[in-house]
């Protein structure tokens, strides 16, 4: 498992406002990759384009290819529907489904695929619940409601229901934004041991997080305010935080501005 | 905007009530505080003393008509105003069976309609279908249910032979002699069902909107197609709301009373009961306005009709009671 994600040429508009421009960029298999930089650069909105989320919102189009492997996301015929249940998305806030049990939240993305069976369903519960290493706390209560986990507990939660479905490559939008440091400790951990298994794409304002979790990190920039925002430098994390190509970069990771 | 049931289409939503009132500790010190709080205070016991006496002097008339009451109250069927012989069991039967007939008719229309402008309809369109619902919500029901029995009522006929002929050997369906084509139970159900449409869409439509993107990104991302989205974010967020306003749509029909009395056929005395929903008849509220013009000066039939006001007033105070447990029982589900 876990797939190569390749970026061409790629420009991503909301209407007539283009927000990212010009981006290509090769994500390794099995590999953490980090996004950074300042608000508004455009790094949660490409992203949102490695799954076709993009599109939920109004006006959202991409121009470019992005390929896994070598499918084609954007080839005429291709659902995006079945895009994102390969590529599958963590978000910034929490956000298990507050009427559903535990278990039900695990298993919400298989029962949409139509996996029926309550011992095979049981079974992917316990496997996704440890993996994302909450089995252990939650296991006496799969009944209780998600909603009712700590803000940590739940965004593993939301990892379980992610990667229950088995996809190739996980996308953690600013993961750790609203939680505890002990939490973002139990997170970065995880997705380190994610790594193993599938293809991480992270978008983090946390510039400690970047260099501890990730193998390449990404930095994107935008000119001024109202402009599209575009990929400046990506290189090895090491590279990235001590030797910068691009001083822009060095500014930013320095606390120079942003 | 009214509720007979008392429930609101708040109640599903986080309550602030839950967990400690912030403000519980802050001062009251001021001149401010303890005037409102004297005002807020005053209103909320005037409630509770209205409320009592309404309660008071209901009871006082009833208590007596019931007691020369020549039949039992609660289980014969004969309603006789003037003869003193004063029986629910056929109102409380029309009454309940009209207004869940109703029920059953308008939700899914509602709810389609509501889903149909939060998530399915173009943005310009959905946003003139909210101010034309919310408009047609004030419209007073009166006014659909004029429009119910003088245009859809006499084509509905047509349905309603059909449902006859075919399913008559379904109780529900069976023709009862002596009530004619167009002034039945059912047709009674289908202009109360036009009545309390637009409410129910109106507020169903509104708690659909409010579903918290968050939630409904989390289907998405999982692959769920938009119907998916709906049925996992959209429908379980929006139930409690649409339990309530289902529930302000049935006390709504159940408290109906003109468009009732212009359509229903008054039944003849001593006849059979049938569950059929093709019997004609009366519900409290109709009754009521029917045999009050006539009774004025005659204290025991007044009281007599008290006491079915009473029974309706239990009657939605239950409903009211039922569609809170329904919306309390999974509340830990719904943050």
């Amino acid at each position: 498992m876990g797939k190569r994600i390749d970026v061409k040429d790629l420009n991503v508009f909301y209407g007539d406002f283009k927000a990212v421009e010009d981006v290509t960029m090769t994500i390794e298999p099995r590999s953490i990759t980090a996004f950074i930089g300042p608000s508004g650069c455009g790094k949660s909105t490409f992203l949102r384009t490695l799954n076709r989320m993009h599109e939920v919102i109004p006006g959202g189009r991409v121009e470019g290819s992005v390929r896994l492997d070598d499918q084609d996301l954007y080839a005429p015929g291709v659902d995006a529907v079945g895009v994102r249940r390969t590529v599958g998305m963590v978000f910034q806030r929490p956000n298990p489904f507050p009427t559903m049990s535990i278990r039900d939240n695990v298993t919400a993305g298989l029962r949409l695929n139509g996996v029926k069976g309550k011992k095979l369903l049981e079974e992917k519960t316990e496997q996704s619940l440890r993996g994302a290493n909450l089995w252990n706390e939650v296991k006496d209560r799969l009944g209780k409601p998600g909603a009712g986990l700590s803000g940590g507990q739940q965004q593993r939660l939301c990892i379980a229901r992610a990667i229950a479905v088995e996809p190739q490559v996980l996308l953690m939008d600013e993961p750790c934004s609203a939680l505890d440091p002990i939490s973002t400790l139990a997170i970065e951990d995880l997705v380190t041991e994610l790594k193993d298994r599938y293809t991480i794409v992270i978008v983090t304002h946390n510039m400690q997080q970047a260099s501890r979790v990730s193998d390449k990190t990404a930095f994107f920039n935008l000119a001024a305010t109202g402009k599209p925002g575009r990929l400046i430098e990506m290189n090895d994390t090491q590279k990235i935080f001590n030797n910068p190509e691009v001083s822009a970069t060095e500014d930013y990771i320095s606390g120079r501005f942003g | 905007m009214s509720s007979i049931t008392g429930v609101s289409v708040g109640d599903g939503l986080s309550d602030p009530s839950d967990g400690p009132d912030p403000g519980a500790g802050a001062s009251t010190g001021t001149t401010g505080d303890r005037v409102f709080g004297g005002l807020a205070m005053g209103a909320g016991l005037l409630v509770v003393v209205v409320v009592a006496l309404v309660g008071i002097f209901l009871l006082a008339q009833a208590i007596p008509a019931i007691g020369k009451d020549q039949i039992n109250f609660l289980t014969s069927r004969e309603w006789n105003a003037a003869g003193q012989r004063f029986g629910i069991a056929q109102l409380l039967w029309t009454t309940v069976v009209s207004s869940v007939v109703a029920l059953l008719l308008a939700v899914p229309f509602s709810v389609g309609i509501a889903l149909f402008l939060t998530h399915y309809a173009p943005a310009w369109l959905s946003r003139i279908g909210a101010v034309l619902i919310d408009l047609l919500a004030a419209v007073p029901s009166i006014v659909y249910g004029i429009w119910g029995i003088y245009v859809v009522a006499p084509k509905f006929t047509h349905v309603q032979n059909f449902l006859q002929d075919w399913l008559g050997w379904i109780p529900l369906f069976k023709a009862v002699p002596g009530v004619t084509g167009g002034a039945t139970i059912l047709m009674v159900s289908v202009v109360l069902a036009v009545m309390i449409l637009p409410i129910i869409t109106a507020l169903s439509r509104e708690v659909f909107a409010q579903t918290p993107v968050t939630h409904k990104e989390g289907a998405l991302a999982l692959g769920a197609t938009r119907w998916e989205m709906i049925r996992t974010a959209v429908l379980p967020f929006g139930r409690p709301g649409v339990i309530s306003a289902s529930m302000l749509g049935l006390g709504r029909a159940l408290g109906e009373t003109v468009a009732v009395l212009f359509i229903l056929t008054a039944l003849p005395g001593g006849q059979r009961f049938t569950a059929s929903l093709m019997n004609g008849g009366a519900t409290f509220a109709s009754q009521i306005a029917g045999d009050a013009p006539e009774n004025q000066n005659n204290a025991d039939a007044m009281g007599a009709l008290i006491a079915a006001g009473l029974v309706l007033f239990i009657l939605t105070f239950i409903v009211n009671a039922i569609a809170r447990v329904i919306v309390e029982r999974r509340r830990e589900f719904s943050e």
